[in-house]
């Protein structure tokens, strides 16, 4: 085999990194619109891997697949300009309030529809949620084995693989076939920067929600370029069993959200004075705290 | 009889501490719920396991017991897990959130269609009434995990599927035995009617496992740098209070994703828990994330430039101002007052 197909599950996510203060509103809700959407940081490694491979195996594809909501559609863009030949956005309100379960089924189902991929990569988790699950998931509805807290392929030969792992206390090599679904740590390379070249060939890149929105007549563009036609798929577009979507599809449920209060210490509070500083020091040692 | 299961990870012959940590939870809840604590351990030579285990108050012990079991790998004991629960049923299962947990628990969940809830910091269990459909449900697992940045503490709960299944770090939950003498049912497992041989398509080519050098978990006294650090320069001055007050250097992920600190010195939700004597926060604003790693310290000590952080409603002392200031004064006034 000289090229592959190649799918990277890619998420948008809030920048929970980086949670200001007015994130949250007065009444204890996560106020979404303070928090910028960013690519999950460790989907970016897993391109960089996809990438990787189309380097060494030209004629490779790689696409992205993301499921979420008509912005997340910018996930596609950052991946185009970056590299990856195409992607999907699977999009619909019977997807809303899925948990990490039926976001697998979906994307599962979507994977089959795409059919005969070669390598699913993913990122190990999302910052969002940190469960590291939708990795697994996706692989067990498909019936494929999961390499996880992949940091390096170390070989790639006809369809056998070799991969570098990492865990909590050590590293692993292990050797397999395709197909697999591998999910990529945060300590793998970063990704490459985007590229003038792509940048110029997909600014332009849209979903047709996208194109209805901008009020423009790309028509004639679109049947000339086709490349720059992000698919969207709705539940319409792949088979699904409606039990198994959105909230009613999901095991788990949210029972209640609690905004933190914190219980306030009797704190003694001090400055940075020699004689405050001199002062705390002894009471810790004379406490036994320290020494 | 729906029993509580812990998934029992084992290197080397010897029980994870998170698996008897949890071992220790399942056996508190599964006195609430008046069932049964049982435990499954996959891998080879595992004759040492039961008096490792069955201590913690396990009623019945599955081994698996065969040597291409060791060490872990997805698919055999993905196989093993999904089909002894399909015979026993339990209400609740425990793994630990460790590469091995994360690995195997969304995989098992999948494959029974079961909820699962990961890196939980509590566990309790409670009742819960679904309006929409005016049912009540008793004794459910209360799966408690912050969320979302931090900014708010999310209950999880799964009210149709089981088992209701969670994953939880190591160093969360306390560790204690039940009673040493402690009388438990030892199964060993038919391991062919559990795995085909199919299940064995990884090869493992290479395995370098170290113990970690650090003992962060173990240290009297952490000192801790945020974000608010500022460099990883700056960090050398925690290095330093350490030193002298004979602690360890822990880290708020901020500061490890900015590069300040190594991954294996992450205190909080996604990395250690610790309960020192003395926790020193260092330009840490302290979401909940990192408080759940360390809000156990006996004392806290808050420095930083920001009077409102977080982190000083918890602390013992608060130190408002610059730790390039305040750090050697510290340390100068430990010596003076220490000779």
């Amino acid at each position: 085999m000289k090229a592959y197909k190649i799918i990277v599950l890619a998420k948008q996510v809030p920048d929970t990194r980086n949670v200001g203060k007015d994130a949250m509103k007065a009444d204890g809700t996560v106020n979404r619109a303070a928090l910028a959407a960013i690519f999950n940081p460790e989907d970016l490694n897993a391109l960089e891997q996809a990438l990787r491979i189309k380097d060494q195996y030209p004629g490779t594809t790689v696409k992205i697949l993301t499921m979420g909501p008509g912005r997340a559609a910018d996930v596609i863009r950052e991946g185009l300009y970056r590299g990856a030949d195409g992607g999907i956005l699977l999009t619909d309100r019977a997807f809303a309030g899925s948990d990490t379960l039926a976001t697998s089924y979906a994307l599962g189902q979507a994977l089959k529809k795409i059919g005969d991929v070669d390598i699913i990569i993913a990122g190990r988790q999302a910052i969002d949620g940190d469960t590291a699950q939708v990795g697994p998931q996706v692989a067990e509805k498909l019936g494929l084995l999961q390499v996880t807290y992949v940091e390096e392929v170390v070989e790639l030969k006809g369809k056998s693989i070799v991969m570098k792992r990492r865990l909590d206390r050590g590293v692993e090599t292990v050797k397999c076939q395709l197909p697999l679904v591998m999910t990529v740590n945060g300590s793998a390379p970063d990704c490459r920067a985007r590229n003038a070249k792509s940048l110029m060939m997909f600014k332009r890149a849209r979903t047709v929600t996208e194109l209805q929105k901008e009020n423009e007549d790309y028509t004639m563009l679109y049947n000339d370029r086709p490349e720059l036609n992000i698919p969207e798929w709705t539940v319409n577009d792949i088979e699904t069993d409606a039990s198994q979507l959105g909230l009613t599809g999901s095991p788990t449920k949210v029972k209640s959200i609690e905004n933190v209060v914190l219980q306030a210490k009797d704190s003694k509070v001090i400055s940075a004075a020699d004689a405050q500083i001199e002062n705390m020091m002894i009471e810790l040692l004379e406490s036994h705290t320290i020494g | 009889m729906n029993n509580i299961f812990v998934y029992c990870e084992i290197e080397e012959g010897q029980v994870a501490e998170v698996s008897l940590e949890l071992l220790t939870k399942g056996r508190s809840l599964a006195d609430e719920l008046n069932c049964k604590l049982e435990a499954i351990a996959v891998g080879h030579k595992l004759n040492d396991v039961p008096k490792q285990v069955i201590p913690y108050g396990v009623d019945t012990l599955y081994l698996a017991d065969d040597k291409r079991l060791y060490p872990y790998q997805t698919l055999p004991h993905t196989s093993i897990v999904v089909k002894l629960f399909e015979e026993q049923k339990p209400q609740i299962a425990f793994m630990g959130a460790s590469s091995i947990g994360r690995d195997l628990g969304p995989r098992v969940s999948s494959a029974l269609h079961s909820g699962l809830t990961a890196d939980c910091t509590s566990l309790v269990i409670g009742d819960h009434y679904d309006k929409k459909a005016d049912k009540n449900y008793e004794n459910l697992l209360y799966q408690i995990r912050p969320a979302f940045g931090g900014n708010i503490i999310a209950t999880i709960i799964n009210p149709d599927c089981r088992p209701q299944m969670a994953t939880v770090r190591e160093g969360v939950m306390k560790k204690e035995i039940r009673d040493i003498k402690y009388k438990g049912k030892i199964i060993q497992l038919e391991v062919p009617k559990y795995v085909s041989d199919e299940d064995f398509v990884v090869e493992i080519i290479e395995r370098h496992m170290e113990k970690s050098k650090l003992n962060i978990k173990g240290a009297p006294i952490v000192v801790a740098g945020g974000y608010g650090v500022g460099s990883k320069e700056n960090f050398q001055l925690l290095h330093d209070l350490a030193e002298v007050l004979g602690g360890e250097v822990g880290a708020s992920r901020a500061a490890v994703d900015s590069g300040y600190a190594g991954h294996d010195r992450q205190i909080g939700q996604t990395g250690l828990t610790v309960r020192p004597k003395l926790y020193i926060a260092c330009g840490i604003s302290g979401q909940i994330q990192h408080r759940a790693g360390m809000e156990q310290s006996a004392q806290i000590i808050a420095i930083n430039t920001d009077p409102e952080a977080p982190i000083n409603a918890i602390a013992d002392y608060v130190i408002t101002g610059d730790i390039a200031e305040i750090i050697p004064k510290m340390i100068k006034y430990y010596k003076k007052n220490t000779k």
